[in-house]
Protein backbone atom coordinates (compact mmCIF):
# COMPACT_ATOMS: atom_id res chain seq x y z
CA UNK A 1 0.00 0.00 0.00
CA UNK A 2 1.26 3.40 -0.93
CA UNK A 3 -0.05 6.57 0.61
CA UNK A 4 -1.73 8.80 -1.92
CA UNK A 5 0.45 11.67 -3.07
CA UNK A 6 -1.07 15.07 -2.60
CA UNK A 7 -1.47 15.64 -6.33
CA UNK A 8 -2.54 12.49 -8.10
CA UNK A 9 -2.12 14.09 -11.51
CA UNK A 10 1.59 14.77 -11.12
CA UNK A 11 2.65 12.04 -13.60
CA UNK A 12 0.58 13.66 -16.34
CA UNK A 13 2.05 17.04 -15.47
CA UNK A 14 5.59 15.69 -15.50
CA UNK A 15 5.04 13.84 -18.76
CA UNK A 16 3.65 16.95 -20.44
CA UNK A 17 6.59 19.09 -19.28
CA UNK A 18 9.07 16.49 -20.50
CA UNK A 19 7.34 15.92 -23.84
CA UNK A 20 7.06 19.66 -24.45
CA UNK A 21 10.82 19.92 -23.84
CA UNK A 22 11.52 17.32 -26.51
CA UNK A 23 12.00 14.24 -24.34
CA UNK A 24 10.69 11.47 -26.55
CA UNK A 25 12.32 8.34 -25.16
CA UNK A 26 11.55 7.06 -21.67
CA UNK A 27 13.91 4.27 -20.56
CA UNK A 28 12.86 2.63 -17.32
CA UNK A 29 13.12 -0.11 -14.78
CA UNK A 30 9.60 -0.45 -13.39
CA UNK A 31 8.92 1.12 -10.00
CA UNK A 32 5.74 2.15 -8.24
CA UNK A 33 7.06 5.72 -8.44
CA UNK A 34 7.33 5.77 -12.23
CA UNK A 35 4.40 3.49 -13.15
CA UNK A 36 2.00 6.24 -14.11
CA UNK A 37 4.62 8.38 -15.84
CA UNK A 38 5.48 5.45 -18.09
CA UNK A 39 1.77 4.80 -18.68
CA UNK A 40 1.45 8.41 -19.83
CA UNK A 41 4.37 7.92 -22.20
CA UNK A 42 2.92 4.64 -23.49
CA UNK A 43 -0.41 6.32 -24.11
CA UNK A 44 1.20 9.12 -26.08
CA UNK A 45 2.22 8.93 -29.71
CA UNK A 46 4.97 11.48 -29.01
CA UNK A 47 7.13 9.12 -26.99
CA UNK A 48 8.57 5.64 -26.95
CA UNK A 49 9.30 3.65 -23.82
CA UNK A 50 12.15 1.18 -23.35
CA UNK A 51 11.90 -1.46 -20.64
CA UNK A 52 15.41 -2.16 -19.33
CA UNK A 53 16.94 -5.24 -17.76
CA UNK A 54 19.10 -3.07 -15.49
CA UNK A 55 19.35 0.66 -14.90
CA UNK A 56 22.82 1.34 -16.32
CA UNK A 57 21.60 0.11 -19.67
CA UNK A 58 19.33 3.15 -19.67
CA UNK A 59 22.21 5.58 -19.28
CA UNK A 60 23.90 4.08 -22.33
CA UNK A 61 20.65 4.19 -24.33
CA UNK A 62 20.07 7.83 -23.38
CA UNK A 63 23.69 8.64 -24.36
CA UNK A 64 23.12 6.93 -27.70
CA UNK A 65 20.00 9.03 -28.23
CA UNK A 66 22.04 12.16 -27.49
CA UNK A 67 24.61 11.18 -30.10
CA UNK A 68 21.94 11.62 -32.76
CA UNK A 69 20.46 14.78 -31.26
CA UNK A 70 17.54 13.33 -29.29
CA UNK A 71 16.55 13.81 -25.66
CA UNK A 72 15.65 10.96 -23.35
CA UNK A 73 15.08 10.25 -19.67
CA UNK A 74 16.03 7.32 -17.46
CA UNK A 75 13.37 6.53 -14.84
CA UNK A 76 14.31 4.27 -11.96
CA UNK A 77 14.03 3.59 -8.27
CA UNK A 78 16.83 5.07 -6.16
CA UNK A 79 18.29 1.58 -5.60
CA UNK A 80 19.02 1.42 -9.33
CA UNK A 81 21.46 4.29 -9.09
CA UNK A 82 23.86 1.86 -7.45
CA UNK A 83 23.87 -0.15 -10.67
CA UNK A 84 24.66 2.98 -12.68
CA UNK A 85 27.72 4.33 -10.95
CA UNK A 86 30.45 3.29 -13.37
CA UNK A 87 28.33 4.38 -16.36
CA UNK A 88 28.17 7.85 -14.83
CA UNK A 89 31.81 7.98 -16.00
CA UNK A 90 30.43 8.13 -19.53
CA UNK A 91 27.90 10.78 -18.56
CA UNK A 92 30.42 12.92 -16.71
CA UNK A 93 33.51 12.38 -18.85
CA UNK A 94 31.58 12.61 -22.10
CA UNK A 95 29.57 15.63 -20.96
CA UNK A 96 26.37 13.89 -21.95
CA UNK A 97 23.55 16.11 -20.64
CA UNK A 98 21.42 13.19 -19.47
CA UNK A 99 18.23 13.40 -17.45
CA UNK A 100 17.25 10.94 -14.75
CA UNK A 101 14.09 10.63 -12.68
CA UNK A 102 14.50 8.76 -9.39
CA UNK A 103 11.75 7.62 -7.10
CA UNK A 104 13.24 7.36 -3.64
CA UNK A 105 13.32 4.48 -1.22
CA UNK A 106 15.14 4.54 2.08
CA UNK A 107 14.77 8.19 2.85
CA UNK A 108 11.61 9.20 4.77
CA UNK A 109 9.27 6.78 6.48
CA UNK A 110 10.92 3.71 4.93
CA UNK A 111 10.09 0.48 6.78
CA UNK A 112 12.32 -1.87 4.76
CA UNK A 113 15.86 -1.92 6.16
CA UNK A 114 17.28 -3.17 2.83
CA UNK A 115 16.45 0.17 1.24
CA UNK A 116 18.31 2.50 3.58
CA UNK A 117 21.98 2.10 2.57
CA UNK A 118 21.44 2.91 -1.11
CA UNK A 119 18.74 5.47 -0.45
CA UNK A 120 21.04 7.41 1.85
CA UNK A 121 23.89 7.16 -0.70
CA UNK A 122 21.97 8.72 -3.59
CA UNK A 123 22.96 12.32 -3.08
CA UNK A 124 26.64 11.65 -2.24
CA UNK A 125 26.91 9.52 -5.39
CA UNK A 126 25.37 12.17 -7.60
CA UNK A 127 27.61 14.80 -6.08
CA UNK A 128 30.71 12.62 -6.53
CA UNK A 129 29.86 11.97 -10.19
CA UNK A 130 28.91 15.54 -11.08
CA UNK A 131 25.16 15.10 -11.57
CA UNK A 132 22.90 17.95 -10.43
CA UNK A 133 19.89 17.04 -8.28
CA UNK A 134 16.44 18.62 -8.05
CA UNK A 135 14.32 17.31 -5.18
CA UNK A 136 10.56 17.11 -5.05
CA UNK A 137 9.36 17.12 -1.44
CA UNK A 138 5.92 18.64 -1.90
CA UNK A 139 3.42 19.04 -4.75
CA UNK A 140 4.52 22.65 -5.23
CA UNK A 141 8.06 21.44 -6.02
CA UNK A 142 7.05 19.13 -8.83
CA UNK A 143 6.75 21.50 -11.74
CA UNK A 144 9.62 23.75 -10.65
CA UNK A 145 12.05 20.88 -10.07
CA UNK A 146 11.08 19.21 -13.33
CA UNK A 147 11.56 22.40 -15.31
CA UNK A 148 14.86 23.16 -13.57
CA UNK A 149 16.17 19.71 -14.49
CA UNK A 150 14.90 20.06 -18.06
CA UNK A 151 16.65 23.41 -18.45
CA UNK A 152 19.85 22.07 -16.89
CA UNK A 153 19.91 19.10 -19.30
CA UNK A 154 18.72 21.20 -22.23
CA UNK A 155 20.55 24.38 -23.11
CA UNK A 156 22.34 24.14 -19.74
CA UNK A 157 24.33 21.17 -20.99
CA UNK A 158 24.46 19.49 -17.56
CA UNK A 159 23.43 16.03 -16.39
CA UNK A 160 20.70 16.15 -13.77
CA UNK A 161 18.31 14.04 -11.74
CA UNK A 162 14.80 14.80 -10.53
CA UNK A 163 14.45 13.12 -7.14
CA UNK A 164 10.95 12.25 -6.01
CA UNK A 165 11.30 11.90 -2.25
CA UNK A 166 9.20 9.72 0.01
CA UNK A 167 7.85 12.88 1.61
CA UNK A 168 6.25 13.49 -1.77
CA UNK A 169 5.50 9.92 -2.89
CA UNK A 170 4.62 8.45 0.49
CA UNK A 171 6.23 5.34 1.95
CA UNK A 172 5.18 1.77 1.29
CA UNK A 173 3.76 -0.11 4.29
CA UNK A 174 5.21 -3.48 5.39
CA UNK B 1 33.09 -26.71 -32.21
CA UNK B 2 35.34 -25.63 -35.11
CA UNK B 3 38.59 -24.07 -34.00
CA UNK B 4 38.57 -20.30 -34.52
CA UNK B 5 41.05 -19.23 -37.21
CA UNK B 6 40.01 -15.67 -38.13
CA UNK B 7 42.63 -12.93 -37.71
CA UNK B 8 40.58 -10.11 -36.21
CA UNK B 9 42.57 -7.45 -38.07
CA UNK B 10 41.22 -8.81 -41.33
CA UNK B 11 37.63 -9.14 -40.12
CA UNK B 12 35.97 -5.73 -40.10
CA UNK B 13 37.33 -4.51 -43.48
CA UNK B 14 35.78 -7.59 -45.08
CA UNK B 15 32.48 -7.26 -43.21
CA UNK B 16 32.13 -3.54 -43.95
CA UNK B 17 33.54 -2.68 -47.37
CA UNK B 18 32.03 0.81 -47.18
CA UNK B 19 32.35 1.89 -43.53
CA UNK B 20 31.05 5.39 -44.29
CA UNK B 21 27.60 3.87 -44.82
CA UNK B 22 27.19 3.07 -41.12
CA UNK B 23 27.06 4.59 -37.67
CA UNK B 24 29.36 2.59 -35.38
CA UNK B 25 29.45 2.24 -31.61
CA UNK B 26 32.22 0.12 -30.18
CA UNK B 27 32.97 -1.24 -26.76
CA UNK B 28 36.34 -0.73 -25.15
CA UNK B 29 39.74 -2.31 -25.87
CA UNK B 30 40.30 -4.48 -28.95
CA UNK B 31 36.86 -3.81 -30.43
CA UNK B 32 37.56 -0.06 -30.26
CA UNK B 33 40.98 -0.45 -31.86
CA UNK B 34 39.65 -2.59 -34.71
CA UNK B 35 36.74 -0.23 -35.39
CA UNK B 36 38.96 2.85 -35.19
CA UNK B 37 41.29 1.27 -37.74
CA UNK B 38 38.32 0.46 -39.99
CA UNK B 39 36.95 4.00 -39.99
CA UNK B 40 40.28 5.82 -39.42
CA UNK B 41 38.66 6.96 -36.17
CA UNK B 42 35.90 8.57 -38.21
CA UNK B 43 33.15 10.90 -37.10
CA UNK B 44 30.65 8.06 -37.64
CA UNK B 45 32.21 6.12 -34.75
CA UNK B 46 31.87 6.41 -30.98
CA UNK B 47 34.42 4.24 -29.20
CA UNK B 48 34.60 3.56 -25.50
CA UNK B 49 37.66 3.20 -23.32
CA UNK B 50 35.69 2.43 -20.16
CA UNK B 51 32.08 1.69 -19.12
CA UNK B 52 32.55 -1.96 -20.01
CA UNK B 53 29.20 -3.44 -21.00
CA UNK B 54 27.67 -0.29 -22.45
CA UNK B 55 28.20 -0.75 -26.19
CA UNK B 56 25.06 -2.68 -27.14
CA UNK B 57 22.80 -0.37 -25.15
CA UNK B 58 24.41 2.74 -26.60
CA UNK B 59 24.02 1.33 -30.09
CA UNK B 60 20.39 0.60 -29.32
CA UNK B 61 19.87 4.22 -28.29
CA UNK B 62 21.40 5.36 -31.58
CA UNK B 63 19.42 2.87 -33.67
CA UNK B 64 16.06 3.73 -32.11
CA UNK B 65 16.64 7.42 -32.73
CA UNK B 66 18.20 7.23 -36.19
CA UNK B 67 15.86 4.73 -37.84
CA UNK B 68 16.99 5.71 -41.35
CA UNK B 69 20.64 4.87 -40.66
CA UNK B 70 22.38 1.51 -40.46
CA UNK B 71 23.83 1.17 -36.96
CA UNK B 72 26.54 -1.32 -35.99
CA UNK B 73 27.76 -2.24 -32.51
CA UNK B 74 31.20 -3.84 -32.39
CA UNK B 75 31.89 -5.51 -29.07
CA UNK B 76 34.04 -8.21 -27.53
CA UNK B 77 32.97 -11.34 -25.68
CA UNK B 78 33.86 -9.92 -22.25
CA UNK B 79 32.25 -6.55 -22.94
CA UNK B 80 29.08 -8.16 -24.25
CA UNK B 81 28.80 -10.45 -21.22
CA UNK B 82 29.08 -7.52 -18.83
CA UNK B 83 25.93 -5.97 -20.35
CA UNK B 84 24.35 -9.18 -21.59
CA UNK B 85 20.82 -8.13 -20.61
CA UNK B 86 20.97 -5.49 -23.33
CA UNK B 87 20.43 -8.24 -25.90
CA UNK B 88 17.02 -8.83 -24.33
CA UNK B 89 16.17 -5.14 -24.56
CA UNK B 90 17.32 -5.08 -28.19
CA UNK B 91 15.09 -8.06 -28.96
CA UNK B 92 12.04 -6.42 -27.38
CA UNK B 93 12.58 -3.08 -29.11
CA UNK B 94 13.53 -4.85 -32.35
CA UNK B 95 15.18 -2.02 -34.33
CA UNK B 96 15.62 -3.46 -37.82
CA UNK B 97 18.55 -1.10 -38.50
CA UNK B 98 20.81 -2.53 -35.78
CA UNK B 99 23.58 -5.08 -36.22
CA UNK B 100 25.75 -6.41 -33.42
CA UNK B 101 29.15 -7.90 -34.26
CA UNK B 102 30.87 -9.68 -31.40
CA UNK B 103 34.59 -10.29 -31.82
CA UNK B 104 34.99 -13.33 -29.60
CA UNK B 105 38.59 -14.20 -28.78
CA UNK B 106 37.60 -16.09 -25.64
CA UNK B 107 39.91 -13.97 -23.54
CA UNK B 108 40.33 -10.61 -21.85
CA UNK B 109 42.96 -9.30 -24.25
CA UNK B 110 43.33 -5.81 -22.83
CA UNK B 111 44.17 -6.93 -19.31
CA UNK B 112 46.64 -9.69 -20.04
CA UNK B 113 44.86 -12.37 -22.03
CA UNK B 114 43.07 -14.02 -19.12
CA UNK B 115 40.77 -16.83 -20.24
CA UNK B 116 37.14 -15.85 -20.73
CA UNK B 117 33.87 -17.75 -20.39
CA UNK B 118 33.37 -18.32 -24.10
CA UNK B 119 36.37 -20.64 -24.12
CA UNK B 120 34.52 -22.79 -21.60
CA UNK B 121 30.82 -23.59 -22.04
CA UNK B 122 29.22 -20.36 -23.15
CA UNK B 123 27.85 -19.80 -26.66
CA UNK B 124 27.00 -16.16 -27.25
CA UNK B 125 25.05 -16.84 -30.45
CA UNK B 126 22.76 -19.19 -28.51
CA UNK B 127 22.29 -16.46 -25.88
CA UNK B 128 21.42 -13.90 -28.57
CA UNK B 129 18.97 -16.33 -30.11
CA UNK B 130 17.47 -17.06 -26.71
CA UNK B 131 17.17 -13.34 -26.02
CA UNK B 132 14.92 -13.21 -29.06
CA UNK B 133 17.03 -11.65 -31.80
CA UNK B 134 15.46 -12.68 -35.12
CA UNK B 135 18.74 -13.33 -36.95
CA UNK B 136 21.92 -14.82 -35.53
CA UNK B 137 25.02 -16.39 -37.10
CA UNK B 138 28.45 -17.64 -36.10
CA UNK B 139 31.59 -17.59 -38.21
CA UNK B 140 34.93 -19.08 -37.16
CA UNK B 141 37.07 -19.33 -40.31
CA UNK B 142 38.40 -16.75 -42.79
CA UNK B 143 36.47 -18.19 -45.73
CA UNK B 144 33.19 -17.65 -43.83
CA UNK B 145 33.67 -13.88 -43.51
CA UNK B 146 31.97 -13.24 -46.86
CA UNK B 147 28.94 -15.18 -45.59
CA UNK B 148 28.99 -13.00 -42.49
CA UNK B 149 29.02 -9.87 -44.64
CA UNK B 150 26.05 -11.17 -46.65
CA UNK B 151 24.23 -11.96 -43.41
CA UNK B 152 24.75 -8.40 -42.15
CA UNK B 153 23.37 -7.04 -45.43
CA UNK B 154 20.32 -9.17 -45.83
CA UNK B 155 19.21 -10.92 -42.62
CA UNK B 156 16.22 -9.47 -40.78
CA UNK B 157 17.31 -7.04 -38.08
CA UNK B 158 18.22 -6.71 -35.36
CA UNK B 159 20.96 -9.19 -36.23
CA UNK B 160 23.79 -10.71 -34.23
CA UNK B 161 27.00 -11.99 -35.79
CA UNK B 162 29.35 -13.93 -33.55
CA UNK B 163 32.85 -13.94 -35.02
CA UNK B 164 35.16 -16.39 -33.31
CA UNK B 165 38.71 -15.15 -33.78
CA UNK B 166 42.28 -16.13 -32.91
CA UNK B 167 43.78 -14.72 -29.75
CA UNK B 168 46.08 -12.54 -31.83
CA UNK B 169 46.48 -8.78 -31.31
CA UNK B 170 43.85 -6.29 -32.46
CA UNK B 171 44.58 -3.52 -34.96
CA UNK B 172 47.04 -0.81 -34.00
CA UNK B 173 45.40 2.58 -34.27
CA UNK B 174 45.82 5.66 -32.09
CA UNK B 175 42.29 6.95 -31.59
CA UNK B 176 40.90 9.98 -29.80
CA UNK B 177 40.08 8.84 -26.26
CA UNK B 178 38.46 12.07 -25.04
CA UNK B 179 34.83 11.01 -24.53
CA UNK B 180 33.44 14.56 -24.71
CA UNK B 181 35.37 15.47 -27.87
CA UNK B 182 34.20 12.25 -29.49
CA UNK B 183 30.60 12.98 -28.48
CA UNK B 184 30.82 16.39 -30.16
CA UNK B 185 32.46 14.96 -33.24
CA UNK B 186 29.83 12.25 -33.73
CA UNK B 187 26.88 14.48 -32.92
CA UNK B 188 27.97 17.35 -35.13
CA UNK B 189 28.66 15.04 -38.05
CA UNK B 190 25.29 13.32 -37.68
CA UNK B 191 23.28 16.51 -37.26
CA UNK B 192 25.03 18.39 -40.07
CA UNK B 193 24.37 15.46 -42.41
CA UNK B 194 20.67 16.03 -41.74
Amino acid sequence: MTQQPADEDWPATMFRLMADSGIDLFAYVPDAGNKQLIECADASNEAQTVLLTTEEEGLAICAGADLVGKRAVLCMQSSGLGNCVNYLSLVNGGKFPLLMMLSMRGDYGEQNPWQYPMGQAVEPIFEAMGVLTYKVESPEDLEKATMAALHATGSGGQSAAIILTQKFLGAKSF
Amino acid sequence: MTEASIDRRELLPQLFANPDDYLFVSGLAGAAKDTAALTEDGDNLYTMAGTMGAAVAMGLGVALNAPDRKVVVVTGDGELLMGIGSLVTVASMAPSNLSIVCIDNAQHGETGGQAGHTGQKTNLEAIAKGAGLPSTMTISEPDQIADGAAFLKSAAGPRFLLTRVLGSAPSVYKRNMDPAACRHRFRNAFLSAG
